[in-house]
């Protein structure tokens, strides 16, 4: 017994270091607990504080740009509006509604919570933003995050005020898009050089591609609305030995002067995960 | 000023410098990314405890985590250079002359040989490791070979300009009192 407090005095420093190790490397590598292992939700209110304190003075020099994407955004929701068509006479009939049930709220499937950045970088692997947004005002965890013009990323972490976004600008970080012309499915990745180019893989070499082409959000995903704008095609290149075509897309949302988003929240989640889940079970 | 009250304004200016100065930068490549916040460790006085050296990195290593969403990567190579320090201090230092003369470690107590030799060994340890532990998730050897060295030379380039623009004037203690 003696002999081993002699080896833990005579090595306390050498068990520390390995203690320290082990309990970061937990932290690392057990990512998805983390929130609970390491009171993330303290840190992040802390942080989100001290991120809202700097971004009060980082927003102003970012306005102009703001500004030009709300005008952009805007005017792509105004060519939207029913008045800018005209319906051919004979379609044109007249119905009334006699249920008096609102059937339009009924099935609303997306609803919009708006919200500002007060924190964001680009510079690493895998990149985050934080936003004045939190548990308090109903945002949760895997919700869609979308910018003025486009995809932005995804919920990762909720404190009450403040939640964290894992950019599309992440290597971890995949979703399901479509080409707009052809309709074709892929998967969009980061591959962890440039913050203005992402990929798009997966799409079979059937399909007609062009530079400029727009790549969209597909109705495969499960955490964005279908037809969100993702990025335009910059660059074409096959790969050889498989079927399928990688495209370097440009994506829409400039991720250095981005200040509001919107996040996106799905109200039939529940009842698509619970389907899911049941399929899953009848057919193990 | 005394030594604590100076380490508590150098930690929370190094990691504010890290998070909205060098962080918020866009990269040149994804290869270089700049650190300058581990220089608090190796500028720490000679006469703290191991231990307690290690502890105060491995705060300064999950307080910059906390910021970057990284969870314990920081931490992992702070605590690592902090484990070494010791080691390479007693290495590069004339064992009676010079290490009681000076508290900390800077170009003046050590010379501009030994430190150099200090920051680039250092530098390179918190790097390599920091790198292996993304490379352990993601990435090709490729990958960790190039960012090594570039964070290397950056990061090297780094310290010393801080080294040259805050001269810090280190007292000679005597101890013939």
């Amino acid at each position: 017994m003696r002999n081993v407090f002699l080896f833990i005095r005579r090595y306390s420093n050498f068990l520390l270091f390995l203690v320290l190790q082990i309990i970061a490397l937990y932290f690392l590598f057990s990512y998805n607990r983390f929130h609970e292992a390491a009171f993330s939700e303290v840190a992040d209110r802390i942080t989100g504080n001290i991120n809202s304190r700097y971004n009060y003075v980082d927003y102003y020099f970012h306005l102009r740009n703001t500004n030009e994407q709300l005008v952009k955004e805007n005017l792509q929701l105004r060519s939207l509006l029913k008045q800018n068509y005209e319906a051919p006479d004979t379609a044109n009939v007249l119905v009334v509604d006699s249920i008096l049930v609102d059937s339009i709220k009924k099935f609303q499937k997306y609803e919009y919570h708006a919200a500002k950045i007060v924190g964001s970088f680009v510079s690493t692997q895998t990149n985050y933003l934080t936003i004045h947004r939190g548990a308090n005002q109903g945002i949760q965890r895997d919700m869609g995050v979308i910018g003025p013009l486009g995809i932005v990323g995804r919920i990762v972490d909720v404190s009450d005020q403040y939640a964290t976004v894992m950019s599309v600008l992440s290597v971890r970080f995949k979703v399901k898009a479509k080409l707009k012309n052809g309709g074709e499915n892929g998967t969009v990745e980061w591959d962890g050089a440039s913050p203005s180019y992402i990929y798009l893989k997966d799409i079979p070499k059937s399909a007609k591609v062009k530079k400029g082409d727009s790549v969209l959000t597909s109705e495969l995903s499960s955490i964005y609305p279908a037809n969100i704008m993702v990025g335009t095609v910059a660059d074409i290149s096959a790969d050889k030995e498989s079927n399928f075509f990688s495209l370097k897309l440009k994506t829409a949302t400039n991720f250095y002067s981005i200040q509001y988003v919107y996040v996106v929240g799905d109200l039939q989640r529940e009842e698509r995960n619970q389907l899911q889940e049941a399929t899953k079970k009848t057919n193990e | 000023m005394s030594d604590l009250l100076r380490n508590i304004i150098r930690f929370i200016l190094f990691i504010l410098f890290k998070v909205f100065v060098l962080h918020q930068e866009p990269p040149l490549h994804q290869f270089v990314i700049p650190y300058l916040y581990f220089l608090f460790i190796l500028w720490l006085p000679y006469r703290i405890s191991r231990g307690g050296l290690m502890l105060l990195s491995f705060l300064l290593g999950l307080t910059l985590d906390y910021f970057l969403k990284t969870p314990g990567l920081h931490a992992a190579a702070c605590v690592l250079v902090s484990y070494i320090r010791p080691f390479l201090i007693n290495m590069l230092m004339p064992k009676e002359t010079a290490d009681h003369n000076y508290s900390s470690p800077s170009i003046i107590s050590m010379g501009w040989a030994p430190y150099a030799t200090y920051v680039v060994v250092l530098t390179f340890l918190h790097n390599a490791y920091l790198v292996f532990l993304e490379w352990m998730q993601f990435g090709n050897f490729f990958y960790f070979l190039g960012k090594v060295s570039a964070t290397t030379g950056v990061g090297f380039l780094l310290i010393m300009i801080t080294e040259l623009l805050f001269f810090r004037k280190e007292k000679f203690r005597t101890n013939t009192i």
